[in-house]
């Protein structure tokens, strides 16, 4: 049922979303956009059509290559995951048989489901957006509704146009005030996470607001909202604003001329009214915020990066759980976080693999040299990334800092493309999931911002961003 | 997908918070464009002894004994975080789980249960730990039973503990349906929907053939 009086930015795109109501709060709600990635999608697409079903409107589905491809200069279809190269090979001749525009290896638009989707201006505001894959809630930062779903929702999807779904609670996240020098989005994302928790969001609707949300750019903001799975929100949005028209006008695939201009006066009208109601209200200051770093296995296992391991009555989680997740990354109570050795460090992921991103590392990198020992790798979030970095010279910076310069994917996230970390190897790493051998078998990952893994893999040890402000040597 | 109406069966505990989809079927064992072949890859990190290897792990909960023939799952808080894959609820599936009790799920696993005849089952932090302490006593005779039609638990040793699910998501439990099947009978309502979007919101229907030549 359409919402009467004061509207959230949540409800005026769900309302004009639903085709029928479906009893018990659930509702058909039409599908504007479909992304698929190899991994889960190549399962959707071959359990689809082997029902007989068509695609409903391949014209809005679109596919990339990034979980299982190789990231090494000079790839392929060959990936060093057992039996990856099926998954490319699949969804390839299943896509092009339902008439689905692939962004394929090769190709030079390929790059991170969740980074060329928004680039290539497929992500509008006010659509549905929806992805086999957690962190399609990445693309609430344009102002669309994004969530990500499981293969056979996905099967749907295709297959009517539609999901079912039940009507998402609400909730809106107010940071007010500035972030201070040297604390990003990354480190907001895991500020909730530490403070509510990583089942926080409880499967809700949340709405970024206030005024240090708005003042993030659109990169940021979509690093804010990519780790919104990460609270077990359904999504995250963020009402879409001049910032996203500026970042959007021109883009690909977006509209174009006079129909952009008849868009964003439609766009203009996303935004809560006045007096919306949220099932959840939640309101802090950005000044409270400082860069942070993981210390456990759960996303919610965040800290100050100055702070040291907490005592379990601080750390939001079960006596069990905190000296199992102690004892899995090595680490006593009360150790200082800065200082640790590390081997790895990592940059990318759809969470920190943006231009901005590389630049902000870059910077930290500029006319430095990688510590001895620490293995580290920069892998842009997408073919254009990689082009536009490149074209700045930030390649060069990386690669004579002593960083490996791939191909863009999803890489060392997790075991895409067949690579991992060592045992016990500790590694910090832009990404968003610090889980039990997440990066590789028994690998401590600590999770932070970009410029928090360049300056540890300068000094070989976690080490705070700030030590390496602009202007310090 | 097979309809579930009622069980009655071994419950293992592994009443760990946050249990991700990664530790439920780590991304290595997932060898092929398939819903099946997953069960020997279910909880590897924790189930074998080496990362890859097949060599049972005695202290993992599903390989001792008393909880042979397991099919229900009791879990902690936020169960199925993290990644989307459905090969989690899969895997869970081929292995023999057809109910899964835990004090909340994270929402994508959660539809992910429903599509495939597993049923998620949301009990207060307390309750699954009472049913958790009474089962271990004796796994094999102080059984579950898990009612999806009447919405409760219960084993011979306690009350029936309510819970709730929506409605489709019991419907879809109860009946095995395919909800594909269920939505095409309004197909009418959808086309006519995007004819009407068409006109109104053009801007969703790009025309990637025009927009590739102009680039």
């Amino acid at each position: 049922m359409a919402t009467m009086g004061p509207r959230s930015l949540f409800e005026k795109i769900w309302d004009p979303h639903a085709v029928r109501e479906l009893g018990d709060g659930s509702s058909l709600i039409a599908i504007d956009r479909i992304f698929l990635h190899e991994r889960t999608g190549s399962v959707a697409l071959k359990s689809l059509a082997e029902s007989g079903r068509p695609v409903l409107d391949p014209s809005r589905v679109f596919c990339t290559m990034d979980h299982i491809v190789d990231t090494t200069p000079g790839r392929g279809d060959a990936t060093r995951v057992p039996g990856g190269s099926a998954f490319i090979l699949e969804t390839r001749s299943a896509a092009e048989a339902a008439g689905i525009r692939v962004f394929d290896v090769r190709d030079p638009l390929q790059g991170i489901v969740h980074v060329i989707s928004p680039e290539l201006g497929l992500v509008l505001p006010g659509a549905t957006v929806v992805c086999p894959d957690s962190h399609t809630c990445t693309q609430g930062a344009m102002g669309a509704f994004a969530w990500g779903i499981g293969s056979t929702e996905a099967e749907h999807a295709l297959a009517t146009g539609t999901l079912r779904i039940k009507r998402p609670r609400t909730m809106r996240i107010s940071v007010e005030g500035r972030l201070a020098p040297g604390v990003t989005a990354k480190d907001l994302a895991l500020h909730i996470l530490a403070r509510y928790g990583a089942a926080g969001g409880r499967g809700c609707a949340v709405e970024y607001a206030g005024g240090a949300v708005r003042a993030l750019d659109m990169e940021a903001r979509m690093t804010l909202c990519n780790m919104a799975t990460e609270f077990s929100a359904m999504t995250a949005l963020i009402a879409p604003d001049e910032t996203t028209f500026s970042y959007l006008r021109g883009r690909r695939y977006a509209p174009q001329g006079a129909l952009f201009e008849r868009a964003m006066g439609v766009w203009r009208a996303l935004a809560s009214d006045p007096g919306a109601r949220f099932d959840h209200e939640i309101v802090f200051d950005a000044g409270e915020v400082s860069p942070m770093v993981t210390w456990g296995t759960s996303p919610q296992h965040a800290v100050a990066i100055d702070a040291c391991v907490p005592p379990v009555e601080a750390s939001g989680t079960t006596p069990e759980a905190h000296a199992r997740a102690l004892q899995y990354m090595g680490l006593e109570l009360g150790q200082s976080l800065i200082g640790l050795p590390i081997t790895g460090a990592f940059i990318g992921s759809c969470t920190n693999s943006r231009l901005s991103d590389l630049r902000r590392a870059a910077a930290i990198l500029r006319g430095r040299k990688v510590a001895h020992g620490v293995r580290a790798l920069c892998v842009p979030g997408s073919m254009a990334v990689k082009r536009a970095a490149e074209a700045e010279g930030l390649d060069k910076v990386f690669i004579e800092a002593g960083f490996e310069w791939r191909e863009s994917g999803c890489s060392l996230c997790f075991f895409a493309g067949g690579e991992s970390f060592g045992p016990r190897e500790r590694v910090v790493s832009s990404t968003n999931r610090n889980f039990e051998s997440r990066q590789g078998p028994e690998t401590r990952t600590h999770i932070a911002s970009p410029e928090t893994v360049a300056a540890s893999a300068l000094t070989g040890c976690i080490t705070d961003p700030r030590d390496f402000a602009a202007g310090e040597v | 997908m097979e309809p579930l109406r009622r069980i009655t069966a071994v419950a293992a505990p592994l009443l760990r918070d946050n249990i991700d989809t990664d530790a439920i079927i780590p991304s290595r064992e997932m060898r092929s464009v398939s819903k099946t072949g997953l069960a020997d890859g279910l909880f590897a990190g924790w189930r074998y002894r080496t990362i890859g290897g097949r060599d049972a792990d005695p202290r993992f909960v599903l390989n001792q004994a008393p909880y042979a023939g397991a099919r229900i799952l009791l879990g902690g808080e936020n169960f199925g975080c993290g990644s989307s894959r459905e090969h989690a609820v899969w895997a869970l599936r081929e292995y023999g789980f057809r109910v899964i009790i835990a004090p909340s799920f994270a929402p994508i696993f959660e539809g992910n249960c429903v599509r495939n005849g597993l049923a998620p089952v949301r009990l207060s932090v307390e309750t699954v730990a009472a049913l958790s302490s009474q089962v271990v006593l004796d796994p094999q005779a102080h059984r579950l039973t898990v009612d999806v039609e009447q919405g409760v638990v219960y084993s011979d040793a306690s009350e029936p503990h309510p819970f709730e699910l929506d409605g489709e998501s019991r419907a879809m439990l109860l009946e095995g349906l395919d909800a594909i099947d269920l939505t095409l009978k309004h197909l009418a309502d959808i086309d006519a929907f995007f004819a009407a979007d068409r006109a109104a919101r053009p801007w969703i229907y790009p025309d990637l053939a025009a927009m590739d030549h102009a680039s």
